[in-house]
């Protein structure tokens, strides 16, 4: 699936140790070239306490509870209709939710004194549909928000969105408008939009589903380096393969519920509910 | 058929036609215009913000506008604002209002109706991703509005407000009520004064016509260069 470019898999580093090796001192090339600001919280960083959720009457989420310690990457698999989007807008507050709490790093985001805008700056986002802001030539989709919210100069703003373009290899594509690049190439582009931000943790929602099946393993290759590099990462998606490679932890969901949230191995080699074994046999049966 | 008209009277009075009345006339539709498609904006931004209140607030102004005939909003403000004033500052007397800023405020106001449909339409043809992103990247809900949705909806729209505004071109010739002196009053008191009424009128519906046909022309083919690639 990921594209032959990548290197040999190698185990998956532990998290603590990933994120050690990560900050400031990071080799040059790396996605993330900054430390990014982690308050000093002993808590995982993202925290979700029986949160349930309803459209009306139809209840979408039921007594959600489970964590991403730092440095962890946790994929988030389920039928459609399961509510595993729901559940991680609902970690960004793009999803309002009536019932428990979500706190990232440390901070409670169903609290009406929490700034939402402050807490999204630090919580990368990358989308089902790109959702590149069409109107906007590359260079500036990926310097609006660092200028805006973050408060970079121009220059600044530019340099750093132009060395992550070079990350995801666009560089070359940094006059044009989303419109004149492919699927792939757009949501590499929204990627680096989002690590501009130098967030703390960054939430994936579906970021394959819209692609042509050849684009898929240029945006899980730069997701898997991501990884590797020690993001804390949340990624809702059917890729198997990804979950394979680089999850710490599978997270099941269906009808609204966490069926089961397992250590990867565990996940794939013995699921203990009958619902994810169901849906895993007919996931990897072709 | 044209055998007894005297078209002269065109050339001895262009001047006046042009530098006074045309002159109103454009100001007047301009300013209007800003003014319509600002305060439009802000009315469709109140109708679909979801808060208690403000969305059944603009959406009975609008309504209310676009229930009234364009004459009587004119009348009524040239004779009915002065008296508002007066309340609102307590003066003694009735303030003194010009007819040119009584239609300007009348015209903001009655376009602002019509603007605030258009960019509501506007607005709601973004996707809600849009938004969605641009608050997932830390932005407020102003900075998205001024930054991203806003930008997008005036594109997708600019065709239909331009359209809107060369109606609003040709409504302001109903200024003559207040015997302002735009193009049309220009050119009916001329007729008037030379006897010559069939030769000013027939040049007046000319021009009229040329300015809006050309504007026509305009609009679409800068419909084709703003479209944004998606």
């Amino acid at each position: 699936m990921t594209s032959s470019a990548m290197p040999p898999v190698s185990p998956v580093p532990e998290p603590q140790a990933a994120v050690d090796a990560a900050p400031g001192t990071g080799p040059v090339g790396t996605l993330l070239t900054e430390c990014p600001p982690v308050a000093a919280t002993t808590g995982p960083m993202i925290a979700i306490d029986n949160v349930s959720k309803w459209y009306g009457d139809f209840q979408v989420l039921t007594n959600c509870t489970t964590s991403v310690t730092k440095g962890e990457v946790v994929v988030v698999c389920g039928p459609s209709g399961s509510g595993k989007s729901t559940l991680i807008k609902c970690v960004n507050a793009l999803e309002p939710f009536q019932k428990g709490q979500i706190t990232v790093d440390g901070t409670k985001i169903a609290d009406k004194k929490t700034n939402l805008p402050k807490l999204r700056s630090r919580v990368g986002m990358v989308f089902q549909h790109f959702e590149l802001f069409p109107h906007l030539s590359i260079t500036d989709n990926l310097s609006l928000a660092q200028r805006k919210v973050l408060g970079r100069g121009k220059a600044e703003a530019e340099a750093k969105g132009l060395a992550l373009l070079e990350r995801v290899g666009l560089k070359a594509h940094a006059h044009k408008f989303p419109g004149q690049l492919s699927g792939g190439q757009q949501q590499r582009v929204a990627i680096a939009r989002a690590l501009a931000m130098n967030p703390i943790v960054m939430l994936f929602d579906e970021p394959t589903s819209a692609l042509d099946p050849e684009m898929v393993g240029e945006v899980l290759d730069v997701m898997v380096e991501l990884a590797r590099e020690g993001m804390t990462m949340m990624v809702v998606t059917h890729e198997m393969g990804f979950a394979r490679k680089v999850a710490n932890r599978v997270i099941f969901m269906d009808k609204g519920e966490i069926v089961e949230d397992a250590q990867k191995e565990e996940f794939f080699g013995s699921p203990r509910s009958e619902r994810a074994q169901t849906f895993l046999s007919r996931i990897l049966s072709h | 058929m044209f055998s007894n008209f005297d078209f002269s009277v065109i050339l001895n009075s262009w001047r006046y036609l042009f530098f006074d009345g045309m002159a109103f006339t454009l100001t007047l539709t301009a300013l209007a215009a800003v003014g319509g498609v600002v305060l439009g904006t802000l009315i469709a931004m109140m109708r679909l913000s979801g808060l208690p209140v403000l969305p059944q607030v603009a959406k009975a102004y609008v309504n209310f506008m676009r229930s009234l005939p364009l004459v009587l909003v004119i009348f009524w403000f040239y004779f009915l604002v002065p008296y508002i004033g007066q309340w609102i500052i307590g003066a003694e007397r009735p303030i003194q209002v010009g007819a040119f800023s009584s239609s300007l405020i009348t015209f903001t106001l009655f376009e602002a109706a019509y603007f605030s449909e258009i960019m509501r339409a506007g607005i709601q043809s973004i996707p809600k991703g849009q938004s969605a992103a641009a608050s997932a990247l830390g932005l407020t809900y102003w900075q998205s509005m001024g930054n991203v949705i806003l930008p997008q909806a005036f594109r997708n729209m600019l065709p239909v407000l331009l359209t809107q505004t060369i109606v609003l071109f040709q409504d302001t010739s109903l200024v003559y009520v207040l015997s302002i002196t735009d193009f049309l009053g220009a050119a009916s008191k001329v007729a008037q004064r030379d006897g010559r009424l069939v030769e000013m009128y027939l040049f007046a519906a000319v021009v009229y016509f040329a300015v809006c046909f050309i504007a026509s022309l305009l609009v679409r083919r800068l419909q084709r260069r703003v479209a944004i690639i998606r």
